[in-house]
């Protein structure tokens, strides 16, 4: 099986500083992959780097496109790199308010990347926004209400659903559970386990929330100081850790 | 080139100097060469305010030649401020004909409207253009406006319509309603009613001047101009409901006048020299009473 994102020494550097250095690994179709480590440890650069929203300084990201296999997208032209970000890749923001258009009801915040790929019937359209809201449990009757009436939880809700309406293949997550209340994120990742299964997807998510991997991932990266200082499945590296900070990660988290 | 018919003024041939013009006509061209295209230019101050036309009247002023024969209307009629202070500006700085009569006219400047009556291949219409940008009120960012232009994505431009369809149960947008140019740029045809958007497609040169935004841009003759829509909620062409009160005519684009403070109304041609044109050839309407001439 080839897989679906390989990544080699991807480095980004901000002046002298490191953002991220030498990382690389490789994610199969129906892979979740977590990223875990403390502000400032290049989680987030890493990320930006594998969605081609920043350019790292070294470093081959291939991804496994439809028509033509294992490409760089890298080196891919822009608008080719934007067309894989409105059909086979998702991005799902920490701040629901960056991924979404505030102005926008929530029916063509879900249509919109449908209308980018050619959707012009409204109808069908409509449908489609409608049912995805009832897989993201928020009702028919908001579908005309803009988010900014949505309380915090249903904000992420529907950006999680306007991401995946055009069945993505890969989806990109930074911290999808900040900032919400627990048993709103237990609700969330509820849904998020539910539709990664359902739909097979493949998801890298970052996050500083051990939880949240020990839930939703099926391997672990640790990252400090924008290096990959373990990695493995998430059971074994949360439940024999090896490296000194993964311990300390791992005993930090407060049992109730 | 002074002006050589009066030459009392200091001002030089339509007022801009030459190398101004020159400018705008380079960007004209441009424009031209790619349809719906906005090409940035180096807008000048003009002596009037921004949001009066001074993009159209850049453009004129690049386009108008001694021999030129000059109309300007503002939302259909003649008689407005903006029509005639504009007016009164060419035949002052460039001391060319004037007219009110759509087809002894070779340059017409307008906003917000096309003349009723079907222009011919040895006219040009200039617009007023107040924002070029019809991705702006959607995405805020000109870096960008111009990528999703660039890169054909105008996936956005639906979803305004999506809203409409959503919130008002048809497409409400009734003015500078959204065009895709030769099946490439999506284009603001500038606040015209969509009533005119059909006559988008036509033998006369229509170019697109806004100002304060500093863009040109142009419609050869006789370009494909596709107004946007669903599948299932196509482009409908919309006016009022009624034949003008003055003329009768069924076809033209109507203002709603009010009458008095009891509900009187009464519904006359924008285009008001259409609609004198009418009266004189005999036609009245509801309210209209025969024509006499140099009465309005």
């Amino acid at each position: 099986m080839t897989p679906l994102l390989q990544v080699q020494g991807v480095s980004k550097y901000y002046g002298a500083r490191i953002g991220c250095e030498d990382v690389g690994f490789e994610l199969y179709p129906g892979e979740v992959m977590g990223i875990v480590g403390e502000s400032g440890s290049g989680k987030s650069t890493l990320l930006g780097c594998l969605a081609g929203q920043l350019a790292p300084d070294a470093g081959e990201v291939l991804f496994d496109t439809r028509g033509e296999g294992l490409r760089d997208t890298l080196k891919m032209s822009e608008p080719e790199r934007r067309m894989l970000g409105r059909t086979d890749w998702a991005f799902v923001h920490q701040n629901a308010r960056d991924g979404l258009r505030m102005g926008v009801s929530a029916g063509g915040n879900v249509g919109e990347r449908l209308m980018a790929v050619g959707a012009r019937h409204y109808g069908q359209i409509r449908g489609q926004a409608i049912d995805w809201l009832g897989r993201v449990e928020i009702s028919e009757d908001r579908v005309d209400d803009r988010p900014g009436m949505f309380s915090g939880g249903m904000q992420q809700r529907l950006q999680i659903a306007r991401n995946l309406v055009t069945g993505p293949r890969l989806v990109f997550m930074d911290e999808p559970t900040g900032g919400l209340d627990v048993s709103v994120q237990a609700r969330l990742l509820d849904l998020l386990r539910g539709l990664v299964r359902e739909m097979g997807l493949s998801a890298i998510i970052v996050t500083h929330d051990l939880a949240v991997v020990r839930l939703l991932a099926d391997r672990l990266m640790v990252m400090k100081d924008g290096h990959v200082v373990e990695a493995g499945l998430t059971d074994q590296v949360l439940d024999d850790p090896q490296h000194g900070y993964t311990q300390l990660l791992v005993s930090s988290v407060l049992q109730v | 080139m002074t002006n050589e018919a009066e030459n009392v003024t200091a001002y030089n041939f339509a007022y801009l100097d030459e190398q101004t013009k020159r400018m705008i006509r380079r960007a004209i061209l441009k424009g031209l060469a790619i349809p719906g295209y906005q090409v940035p230019f180096a807008s000048r101050e003009m002596p009037m305010p921004y949001g009066w036309g001074t993009g159209g009247v850049q453009v004129s002023a690049a386009t108008l030649t001694p021999e030129d024969c000059f109309k300007v209307i503002d939302q259909g009629a003649d008689d407005t401020t903006n029509a005639v202070s504009i007016r009164k500006f060419f035949e002052k700085t460039a001391g060319v004909a004037t007219t009110e009569e759509t087809a002894k006219a070779t340059v017409i400047q307008t906003r917000h409207r096309i003349p009723e009556e079907r222009l011919t291949e040895d006219q040009v219409l200039v617009y007023q253009v107040p924002i070029p940008e019809p991705l702006r009120f959607l995405e805020p960012r000109e870096t960008e406006t111009r990528k999703m232009h660039s890169l054909e994505e105008y996936g956005l431009m639906h979803v305004k319509l999506y809203e409409d369809v959503a919130q008002h149960g048809a497409i409400a947008t009734a003015y500078a309603y959204p065009v895709k140019v030769e099946g490439r740029y999506v284009m603001d045809p500038s606040p015209i009613p969509k009533f005119d958007n059909p006559k988008l497609e036509m033998d006369a040169i229509q170019l697109f001047g806004a100002g304060r935004e500093q863009r040109i841009y142009a419609l050869p003759p006789h370009s494909k101009v596709v107004s946007l829509d669903f599948e299932d909620h196509p482009f409908e062409a919309s006016k009022a409901d009624h034949a003008c009160d003055l003329c009768g005519a069924e076809d033209s684009y109507l203002d709603e006048v009010i009458t008095d403070d009891a509900g009187g109304r009464m519904f006359v041609c924008s285009d008001t020299d259409y609609c004198r044109s009418r009266r004189a050839a005999g036609h009245v309407g509801a309210q209209g009473a025969p024509y006499e001439e140099g009465v309005a």
